[in-house]
């Protein structure tokens, strides 16, 4: 047994250190936050060349085909860097593309996603804000080999420069996985500005757009598992970006607490200010052990996945918040202005906390598993 | 990254869950009231002789003093498989996770042969003589002396909050050897036997009705050069080798017990009714038990790797510096939560032989006992993280 990253994750973990240190410096991340869609085509295009973009994707259609361990040591990575942009959203649409759709679809979506040629993002969650699949009420409405989709989506990050959107929609009892072009016709994407502006959130409506049958990705049942199995993965890719956070914030309050000064001394020589960093270690260290653990039961299949994936998740949305709390205090005033980057990563984390799924979610799911599995 | 099991390990666990099948016996939780204890006591020590004989005492200690040699991570196996099993916990735990430890790091070659096997079979039970009544986070202000009389060290003082000292054969004893030199530089640790003449021992109650601390009082008490561990005047480097077990593997145990307690807490919350349906159904009760199974998650993950970065790596990873504030603080919340998931019947000794009021006032212990938690975020902050030190 091995609990720990193998020496080739560990080389790859530091060339995105490296990467995204040189690429996604605080003032990258400023101007993009500004701009309408916190997107830069320069900087994605980059990130396919190193492979990022196709990291899981497999290799016949172009990406590396590595597994989802390596690609949290990637993702880590962009949240230390509070990386702006649709690489979480690209990634859970192509993973839903690979498990749902058929051979053409794969080839078609994934081969231009690791090329860096094409972005993604998946349409799920409608008024109610719901996360679960089956919540899913918006209407599509088959006419003769076409789908017409009438309805609103909701909180649909990067939908602006998605080049593809994968709706998940309803039809009757079933649901169905329709991929919607950037500029179909009725269709329309509002941005719902947000907490945190380096992840944008659109509202997508759609007036009776209309989409042929055979795009449709998985026609059969299945469908509400491809889109449950597709999101724990981006699940766990989401937890080790928070991670990064995580690990970036603790660093700049510890670093901190060592040079300011107060009543003569550096802070960091107060138990209340090293109470405040040893639990901000806590909650960053227990995070790593849980996300590890997560991404191992998913890319092995392991039967505690799903339950492994809601302990990370529950555990990560309130740990990176706390983090961010514990370390706006320690900064003092300085760390509630718009001058200091801890703002960057706080909003990130409260962005975070909401996708897939916040603790409370996740912790029904534990519940389900746990308080009811042997019931009756 | 590779938590699959290796086909050694697979064999182990194999092994040990077979084992376990055949020979966990019967639930017998003893019961708070002194007589009951007794003979809780026995049936712990008998089970762990019959554990030891099996070969499963100790399982990462050398194979010539007992032990199987095994590798750290198969401690973790252990430790699952007990808590799958429902096995009775092992009664001599300060003589496994703190004092064998100890004595294999810096014992002689005597003193390994002479005390580990022993330690294994609970022939003689351990307790560790380090807190003083004026020196409890502050180990090395300890004031109990030892003088040097030929060649026996005479030793004078008192020692409190000794865990199993009423039980006890032997102790760890820290001594100040030399009064007139810094405090870490002038103690000694010496290996006591607790049946010496001059050795008292006055139980504790505490706020649980129980008296598993003493006051341990030494009055002239002599003992052999030849026991003494590790070098005379450099005790303290002994007794951070004992806290850095205590912090790694006092939790170990506390997770068997923990997860045992949880899923017992799960079967009753089927059964008891609330509101006209039965309690797992309330949804604030499911969001609590929840994220108290979340936690046992979170102590179990970080343990197991923190014992493979010991493993791989020899050397111990940041994840051990909080492995002692995870395993006594979710403890104390599970406690509270199965108190009120319980709801007013929990707070009755006759509810479960008393077992929720005993644990959840025990639990309270938790954060102060092994290094307060104050003092493991000192350590954290200036050890882990490099913050200047505050004391």
């Amino acid at each position: 047994m091995d609990f720990d990253l193998s020496k080739a994750q560990k080389l790859l973990q530091q060339s995105a250190r490296d990467f995204f240190a040189r690429e996604c410096k605080p003032e990258r991340v400023r101007e993009l936050m500004a701009s309408e869609t916190a997107f830069d085509d320069k900087l994605w295009r980059d990130m396919a060349d190193q492979g990022f973009t196709g990291l899981t994707i497999p290799e016949e259609y172009g990406g590396l085909g590595l597994s989802l361990v390596d690609l949290i040591a990637v993702t880590e990575e962009m949240g230390r860097s509070c990386l702006p942009g649709p690489f979480i959203s690209t990634l859970w649409a192509a993973i839903l593309i690979e498990r749902a759709g058929n051979e053409g679809q794969r080839k078609q979506y994934l081969e231009p996603i690791a090329a860096g040629d094409l972005k993604a993002t998946v349409a799920l969650l409608e008024e109610s804000g719901e996360w679960n699949p089956a919540a899913v009420m918006l209407a599509a409405i088959k006419d003769g080999k076409e789908y017409r989709l009438r309805g609103t989506k909701h909180y649909v990050s990067d939908a602006a420069i998605a080049d593809v959107i994968i709706v998940v929609a309803r039809e009757n009892t079933d649901l169905v996985l329709l991929p919607v072009e950037r500029g179909a016709a009725g269709i329309k994407i509002t941005e719902t500005p947000a907490i945190d502006a380096t992840r944008k959130l659109y509202t997508v409506e759609f007036d009776n757009v209309a989409i042929p049958e055979s795009n449709a990705l998985a026609l059969t049942t299945k469908t509400k598992e491809a889109v449950e199995a597709a999101t724990d993965v981006a699940t766990v890719a989401l937890c080790a970006e928070m991670l990064g956070g995580m690990v970036w914030t603790l660093d700049t309050t510890v670093e901190y607490a060592k040079t300011r000064q107060q009543f003569g001394k550096p802070i960091g020589i107060y138990q209340a200010v090293q109470h405040q960093c040893a639990d901000m270690f806590n909650f960053t260290e227990s995070a790593r052990s849980a996300i590890y653990y997560a991404a191992w039961a998913v890319a092995e299949n392991d039967p505690s996945a799903k339950l492994a994936v809601s302990v990370a998740k529950s555990f990560c949305s309130d740990a990176a918040r706390e983090v961010g709390n514990r370390g706006v205090q320690v900064h003092g005033g300085i760390g509630f202005t718009w001058e200091h980057n801890i703002q960057l990563y706080y909003k990130r984390a409260k962005s975070s906390e909401i996708l897939f799924g916040d603790a409370n979610y996740h912790r029904e799911k534990i519940a389900e598993k746990v308080v009811d599995e042997l019931e009756g | 990254m590779d938590l699959n099991l290796t086909p050694e390990e697979q064999r182990f666990r194999d092994e040990l869950r077979a084992w376990l099948a055949a020979n966990v016996p019967q639930p017998f939780a003893g019961g708070t009231n002194e007589e009951e204890k007794g003979e809780y006591f026995n049936f712990l020590r008998a089970w762990q002789r019959k554990v030891f004989d099996a070969g499963w005492a100790g399982i990462s200690w050398p194979k010539e003093y007992g032990g199987r040699g095994a590798a750290l991570i198969e401690q973790a196996i252990l430790t699952e498989e007990w808590a799958r099993a429902e096995a009775p916990p092992l009664i001599n735990a300060l003589g496994l996770s703190l004092i064998g430890p100890t004595i294999i790091a810096v014992g002689t070659p005597e003193q390994k042969s002479r005390f580990l096997p022993k330690i294994l079979s609970c022939e003689e039970i351990w307790c560790q003589g380090f807190s003083e009544p004026n020196s409890g986070s502050d180990v090395a202000s300890l004031a109990t002396k030892a003088t040097i009389d030929g060649d026996h060290f005479v030793v004078n003082g008192q020692k409190i909050w000794t865990s199993l000292a009423h039980v006890a054969d032997w102790v760890l004893l820290l001594v100040r050897t030399d009064p007139n030199v810094p405090k870490h530089k002038g103690i000694t640790a010496l290996l006591v036997d607790m049946h010496s003449p001059g050795v008292t021992v006055r139980p504790l109650k505490q706020m649980n009705g129980d008296a598993s601390f003493n006051e341990v009082f030494f009055d002239n008490v002599r003992v052999p050069m030849a026991n003494v561990l590790g070098e005379i005047n450099k005790g303290w480097s002994t007794a951070i080798t004992t806290l850095m077990n205590e912090r790694a593997h006092l939790g170990t145990g506390t997770y068997v017990a923990f997860k045992r307690n949880y899923d017992q807490l799960i079967a009753h919350t089927r059964q008891m009714k609330r509101n006209g349906r039965p309690v797992s159904k309330d949804p604030v009760i499911r969001q609590k038990l929840a994220q108290a199974f979340m936690e046992l998650e979170i102590f179990r993950l970080t343990n197991t790797r923190a014992l493979s970065k010991m493993q791989n790596q020899h050397v111990p990873g940041p994840e051990n510096s909080i492995l002692k504030i995870q395993w006594s603080e979710y403890n104390q919340r599970f406690q509270q939560i199965a108190m009120e998931t319980l709801g007013p019947v929990a707070q009755l000794q006759g509810f479960d032989g008393g077992k929720w009021v005993y644990d959840f006032l025990r639990t309270r212990a938790n954060t102060i006992e092994a290094g307060t938690s104050e003092i493991q975020r000192n350590i954290v902050a200036e050890r882990v993280l490099g913050l200047p030190k505050s004391y």
